[in-house]
């Protein structure tokens, strides 16, 4: 938050240091870096434009939905079913374009299935209030099963007369050769972190997740907050589907499998803290390329992908900890 | 005219009795303490004032008129205002975003509305200064002292320019240094004509600093009178039952 930064402003002789060094984030980004700079000379493959294309690509879908997430873990909560969401999603898609149907309503069903899921998770939690833990794993086996119903199972790869569009959407170059969803992903984070801190929306989030009881007995409206910010999950986990159909051709039932997983790793690593109250955009985005840099990294440098669950569970259990190191380093 | 003024009210949930036919009236710029033990009716007597429950019988008059509320948010429409006991903080934002939350300002063009981060930091900043408090509008809560704390859930009073201010157990957690700090808190309210009620078990406190004592026993009020005509000893004997009811 800016709160701190300016609260560094008053009390110490190198501000923006002591702001930066207690930022998780900086130390991620950091660590991105120097896996960047390391790759660079190590191998000759890594800073090639064609890879960086790549990695720069793939963690985007993990990216914006850990956006979303990072909302509803600030909250306190937790959606485990935005990988089923997104599988969910990518198949309404996928379904209603192969009907024949135009470009713009199949993103509008496929968005319209996310914000009803978000509202459903929303109105269980908020209302109802069970667990979101509970709320969103039924979710979870909900929507895989019902993307298994749409298409029967199988894989579809033909999206009737718009499929051009769709594939240049997800695959494509616009602008200097940057690959789209990287800028749907930048768009977003910049939405994501204006609208956590600029607007009574986000102050409202923060305020959730720091003090729940502090928060109804001020006015703040909780429960339409709450539904809200699992809409917003929802959302952020369908516009990730539809981007992916748009990048793969294809859309096969088990997609997104496991994937609420890596976006709650990405999002912790990047200083979101399951216990609410404290998380940024800018973190999501780096957490989730940290998980991402492993993962190209681990192939370039010839060792086993079988590999990659080590170093990124590693990089969880060192992010929640991250308070605690900096705490002993430093005391206060 | 009594600001504040309580007729035969009575609160019952199913067959429990939490308040029994409580009457009392407030005036501005007075500070009545609210004393009995645990069960005996202060805190559900706060709630009827604070908006939360709805008396089963009696009457709420402001200045003579009858206040009928639904909700806390109506009760901050009439200037009543409740300090809780916990505060009601949040330790992740800072002292200014603490103070108007649920209020924040914001500024901007129809529906495209931002919050207003150097209006609200001036106000707290004033409403701190006015409050002769050190705490800085932009730390945050979870780095303050107990007696900050408090000042800041108190400033959150004094942006809606409350009339009348229930504060339940203000010092009860804290220590004899922050006591003397939320005790001139009060007195600077008082001073400023806001009708207070503070509910506490501290006797030296209630005594320091109330001009009236009020006290619950089993939902029912055993005594309303002036605090220098009453003793420490007399009140501790109304709130266990050894005496029967004040003179």
């Amino acid at each position: 938050m800016d709160i701190q930064f300016d609260d560094g402003v008053k009390r110490d002789r190198f501000p923006l240091v002591s702001w930066l060094t207690s930022r998780q984030a900086f130390w991620v980004l950091l660590a991105v870096l120097v896996a960047c700079v390391f790759l660079s000379f190590a191998t000759n493959s890594f800073a090639t434009s064609n890879n960086l294309f790549n990695v720069t690509r793939n963690f985007t879908f993990v990216a914006v939905v850990a956006l979303g997430m990072t909302i509803v873990i600030i909250t306190g909560g937790v959606d485990l079913s935005v990988g089923s969401v997104l599988c969910l999603c990518s198949m309404i898609l996928a379904v209603v374009m192969h009907e024949g149907y135009n470009i713009w309503v199949g993103i509008a069903a496929s968005l319209g299935t996310a914000l009803l899921i978000g509202l459903i998770n929303g109105l269980l939690i908020a209302y109802l209030e069970i667990p979101p833990f509970v709320v969103t794993l039924g979710m979870l086996s909900i929507a895989r099963s019902l993307a298994m119903v749409a298409s029967n199972n199988t894989v579809v790869f033909q999206f009737g007369p718009d499929q051009d569009k769709l594939l240049f959407l997800g695959g494509g170059a616009l602008v200097l050769g940057i690959a789209n969803p990287v800028i749907y992903m930048l768009v977003l984070a910049l939405l994501t972190g204006f609208v956590l801190h600029f607007t009574r929306f986000g102050r409202y989030v923060f305020a959730i997740g720091g003090n729940e009881h502090a928060a109804i007995v001020t006015g703040v409206p909780v429960r339409r907050i709450k539904v809200a910010v699992y809409m917003i999950s929802a959302l952020s986990a369908g516009i990730a589907g539809v981007i992916e159909t748009g990048w793969l051709g294809a859309v096969t039932t088990n997609l997104g499998a496991g994937m609420e997983l890596q976006v709650i790793a990405a999002a912790v690593i990047g200083g979101a803290n399951l216990a609410g109250g404290v998380g940024t955009a800018f973190g999501a985005l780096i957490g989730s390329a940290l998980i991402e840099v492993i993962r190209n990294s681990l192939g370039l440098l010839g060792i086993s992908a079988f590999w990659q669950g080590t170093f990124v569970g590693c990089f969880i259990i060192l992010a929640v900890s991250f308070d605690r190191i900096r705490n002993y380093r430093f005391p206060p | 005219m009594a600001l504040l003024e309580l007729k035969n009210v009575s609160k019952h949930f199913g067959a429990i009795h939490a308040l029994n036919d409580v009457s009392l009236a407030l005036e501005a710029g007075e500070v009545v303490g609210l004393m009995g033990d645990n069960g005996a009716g202060k805190s559900t007597l706060a709630k009827i004032v604070a908006g939360n429950f709805r008396p089963s019988h009696g009457e709420i008059r402001m200045e003579g008129r009858e206040l009928v509320m639904h909700r806390p948010v109506e009760a901050r429409q009439h200037g009543i205002e409740i300090v809780h006991q916990d505060l009601a903080l949040c330790d992740n934002l800072s002292a200014a975003a603490n103070v108007f939350l649920g209020r924040e300002l914001r500024r901007g063009v129809g529906p495209f509305k931002v919050l207003d981060y150097s209006t609200m930091y001036r106000r707290a900043g004033q409403i701190f200064a006015e409050l002769r408090s050190e705490t800085r509008p932009r730390d945050l809560v979870r780095q303050m002292s107990g007696g900050q704390r408090q000042a800041v859930a108190i400033a959150r009073t004094r942006i809606a320019d409350a009339r009348i201010i229930l504060m339940d157990e203000p010092t009860a957690a804290i220590s004899v240094r922050q006591v003397a700090e939320v005790l001139n808190l009060i007195r600077l309210l008082r001073d400023r004509g806001i009708a207070i009620v503070l509910i506490s078990h501290r006797m030296p406190d209630v005594f320091s600093i109330a001009n009236r004592v009020v006290v619950l026993r089993r939902g029912r009020k055993v005594a309303d009178k002036d605090v220098a005509s009453s003793s420490p000893e007399e009140v501790t004997g109304l709130i266990t039952g050894a005496i029967e009811h004040a003179l």
